[in-house]
């Protein structure tokens, strides 16, 4: 990344890494730092009073690892899963899930300087879920806010379902 | 010999050693309670002379000299020319206490022999010789090679002491029968006089005490008020000099500060004693596997079409001993909670005594089984419930039996499976927690505004309260405030939660639950649809195909069905799940008859496919926490099946059947 130094943007900080994905026609751009492997598409196990986007739970070498679709989440039309179907497996917070793309396309490198702040438009993506936008090689790319992906409506659902529990338990 | 292979010796003598003093000590009660059976005077004995052995062999001659008394003193009872008396029990306890002090000051490098084991070896010497001598005398003659020539005591109670009714004044003429004794106040923390609540005590002390007396002597003193104040007893050993300034005597690295004994003091150790049988399955299931291997390895040279049928027979057998494996690997980590439960008959006895108080321990479901690490952090919040259950829960006899109650109190500690949790109960059958007092002492901490329309639920766990707990509980309110918060803590710590259940004037039940994120049960598969859900064998009573004219369908949609002259719900998982059930009638099915919490519900699910074991795997490490669901585990083709949670789905159904 040393050769980002001479460009314009006196920024110091370095460029981030992005691995694109492919959702319908638009692509966007999941931090590389987030993201923890890759695998093809395989049948999850359904799991009872889950919000719709959220597809199941798989098996992760042990771990039982949420899966969630995006275009479910994004209230696009649900896709068949089909050969190049990936679900591409990332970790925020200590927590790691399953999110479920179109395709994934390339790793790009997007200097701090180059990152625009999401206009409100007609995106089929709720600008909630994204930091900002950026443009490689004449395309436009979304970058995703990772984090926000499995909230806040989760963190809202679980209070909400803890209250409803009737133990009277202190934790 | 190298020094480090030494060291591990002794680490492995320390172990040993506690080990057999634990089994010492529990023989020890047995043998205290009545029990009349010579083989539990042989664990005490041959206790003893291991120790004996291999302090011996180690250089420890302190601890080889105070065991070779105490195993004389055991030999005679053993031989029948004493009796079991209740004073040889209590010295005994004692010895074994004081072996314990020995052995971890050896570990560390320090002299073992202190004040204290000299004087009881003399006690114990005293004994066997049938000469009885006084203790403190003991100790002077004895004349120890490191005297302790006086005590540094750092007193200071919480605010709250006064009104348990202890007096610090007391306490210090108690010390100064034990020889010369300088008292210096701290005043630092006494408010103005506007601001004082004469009730409380804002004073520390620092006293010195000019006599080699005994710690048990010292601390003794401070028994009543232990886990109500700050206390360092600090052991002054003699300097050089012959005379040290008695106030500015400084303590010696040699002892360090030590904070009054705690029966709960539990090192965690970085090993695990494993049951022979399940290493022996481990021995088992790596042959088998090396036999598979072999077995496999005939066909590197390529299969015909007349061996696939062996490949595939070699293949399954692989799979299933990696399988049976890995469980016996976890297996390792999970001990019986008895490790964490055999303190507690020694406690509750020490306890008892002080107090004078009559108290039965009931301790049942000691072979269930936890992970090591949640074993090890569980004892202190455990001690410190018991500790409350017997000083604040319990009453005196004469008060129960003014309460229309046996004079004997009953502590009750639980450990079972529910759902997906470990449950430990510590239950008592005392005066219960008082509401009023809690609500109003909630209220003059801020905690809250009122206590009107809060239920007894709520207003007990204001004693969890981080104020609550620190400020002002105490006996006159059937305070259980001390150090709740910590319990709490430790316990959120490992997952779980605590709940209280009161009923003023029958007592009070603690109810612990612990995630078993690690734990493996026994579970029956069953089909829904397409999925596959693990019911826990435990909760199982049992599986029945349903004739349909022994349904009622009731008000609301709900349907019940008979079961053994009793009627229950029928709850169908594709309902409770959401997921597509192929079978609806209910002779199309299986209904699983389990049990939750007392209530009894059918399951009703397409069919049964066998029984397996489950590793136990969190789904809110990466998601969150379903209901009716208690976690989910590996299937053999490597996909996720969800274990259902008995508990949660009875509690789903009777919150249907309210709504």
């Amino acid at each position: 990344m040393n050769q980002q130094a001479n460009s314009a943007t006196a920024q110091p900080e370095e460029a981030a890494q992005y691995l694109t994905v492919n959702l319908g026609n638009e692509e966007y751009g999941v931090d590389i730092l987030a993201v923890r492997e890759i695998r093809g598409w395989t049948p999850v196990t359904r799991i009872p009073q889950a919000p719709g986007y959220v597809l199941g739970v798989l098996n992760l070498r042990g771990a039982i690892v949420p899966v969630l679709d995006l275009r479910l989440r994004f209230g696009l039309a649900r896709e068949e899963y089909t050969a190049t179907t990936v679900t591409v497996i990332v970790m925020v917070n200590g927590r790691q899930f399953g999110v479920v793309v179109d395709a994934v396309s390339d790793v790009v490198e997007v200097a701090p300087g180059d990152v625009r702040p999401v206009p409100d438009m007609g995106t089929t993506v709720d600008t909630e879920y994204l930091k900002g936008l950026t443009t490689v090689a004449e395309r436009m790319v979304l970058l995703l806010d990772v984090d926000r992906l499995l909230q806040p409506q989760d963190a809202q659902m679980l209070e909400a379902a803890l209250a409803s529990t009737d133990v009277k338990a202190v934790a | 010999m190298s020094k480090v292979d030494l060291a591990q010796f002794h680490k492995a003598f320390y172990e040993e050693s506690l080990d057999g003093l634990d089994a010492m000590e529990q023989a020890l009660l047995a043998l205290d309670e009545g029990a009349e059976d010579p083989e539990l005077i042989n664990v005490v004995f041959r206790a003893a002379h291991s120790i004996k052995g291999g302090a011996a062999t180690f250089g420890f001659t302190d601890v080889a000299a105070f065991t070779h008394v105490a195993e004389n003193l055991m030999d005679e009872v053993r031989s029948g020319r004493r009796p079991m008396e209740k004073a040889v029990v209590e010295l005994l306890l004692r010895s074994g206490d004081t072996v314990r002090d020995m052995l971890s000051l050896s570990m560390t490098g320090q002299p073992a022999a202190t004040a204290e084991s000299q004087a009881l070896l003399a006690e114990l010497s005293a004994m066997v010789s049938g000469v009885a001598v006084a203790p403190v005398a003991a100790a002077k003659a004895a004349a120890p090679a490191e005297a302790i020539e006086g005590w540094d005591i750092a007193f200071r109670p919480f605010d709250y002491l006064l009104k348990s009714g202890n007096d610090p004044a007391r306490m210090f003429r108690e010390l100064e029968a034990l020889g010369p004794l300088a008292v210096t106040c701290d005043a630092s923390k006494l408010p103005a006089l506007a601001d004082m609540d004469a009730e409380s005590s804002y004073l520390g002390w620092t006293l010195s005490l000019d006599a080699g007396a005994k710690r048990a002597a010292v601390e003794g003193v401070f028994d009543w008020v232990d886990g109500d104040c700050d206390l360092t007893v600090t052991p002054r050993i003699a300097a050089p000099a012959p005379v040290a300034a008695a106030v500015a005597a400084a303590p010696v690295a040699a002892a360090a500060p030590r904070t009054v004994r705690d029966p709960a003091a539990n090192s965690e150790s970085s090993s695990v004693r494993v049951g022979i049988e399940k290493i022996d399955t481990l021995i088992n299931l790596v042959g088998e596997l090396v036999i598979t291997q072999s077995m496999l390895s005939q066909f590197n040279d390529g299969v015909d079409a007349s061996q696939l049928e062996m490949l595939r027979h070699g293949l399954a057998q692989l799979g299933r001993h990696t399988r049976e494996l890995q469980e016996s690997v976890m297996s390792i980590r999970m001990l019986p909670i008895s490790t964490v439960f055999n303190r507690f008959p020694r406690l509750v006895r020490d306890l008892a005594q002080k107090l004078d108080k009559k108290v039965v321990l009931d301790m049942r479901g000691e072979t269930t089984e936890l992970d090591k690490t949640v074993l090890e952090k569980i004892g202190d919040p455990l001690v410190h419930l018991v500790r409350n259950a017997i000083d604040h829960g319990l009453e005196m006899p004469d008060k129960r039996l003014a309460a229309g109650k046996g004079d004997t109190g009953t502590l009750r500690l639980e450990a079972f499976h529910r759902g997906g949790s470990i449950v430990v109960e510590v239950a008592d059958n005392g005066a219960g927690l008082n509401r009023e007092a809690i609500v109003a002492k909630a209220i003059q901490r801020g905690i809250i505004a009122t206590g009107e329309g809060m239920s007894d639920e709520a207003v007990s766990d204001l004693i969890f309260e981080a104020g609550f707990s620190t400020a002002a509980a105490t006996t006159d309110l059937s305070g259980r405030g001390v150090g709740m918060d910590v319990v709490r803590r430790n316990v959120m710590d490992l997952g779980g939660t605590v709940a209280i259940r009161s009923v003023q004037g029958s007592g009070t039940t603690f109810t612990i639950t612990l995630p078993l994120t690690l734990a493996i049960i026994d579970g029956l598969t069953a089909a829904v649809g397409e999925e596959i859900y693990i019911v826990p064998l435990v909760s199982i009573i049992e599986s029945v195909q349903v004739k349909p004219d022994t349904v009622r369908s009731v008000a609301g949609g709900g349907e019940l069905f008979r079961f053994r002259d009793n009627w229950m719900p029928i709850v169908r998982l594709f309902d409770v799940f959401g997921c597509a059930g192929q079978r609806r009638a209910v002779d199309e099915g299986i209904v699983i008859v389990v049990e939750g919490e007392g209530t009894r519900i059918g399951l009703f699910v397409d069919e049964l496919i066998g029984q397996q074991q489950a590793v136990v795997k969190s789904l809110e490490a990466n998601y969150r926490r379903v209901t009716g669901i208690s976690g989910a585990t590996i299937l053999a083709d490597g996909s996720v099946a969800l274990i259902a949670d008995v508990t949660g789905l009875v509690r789903m159904q009777a919150r249907r059947k309210a709504a």
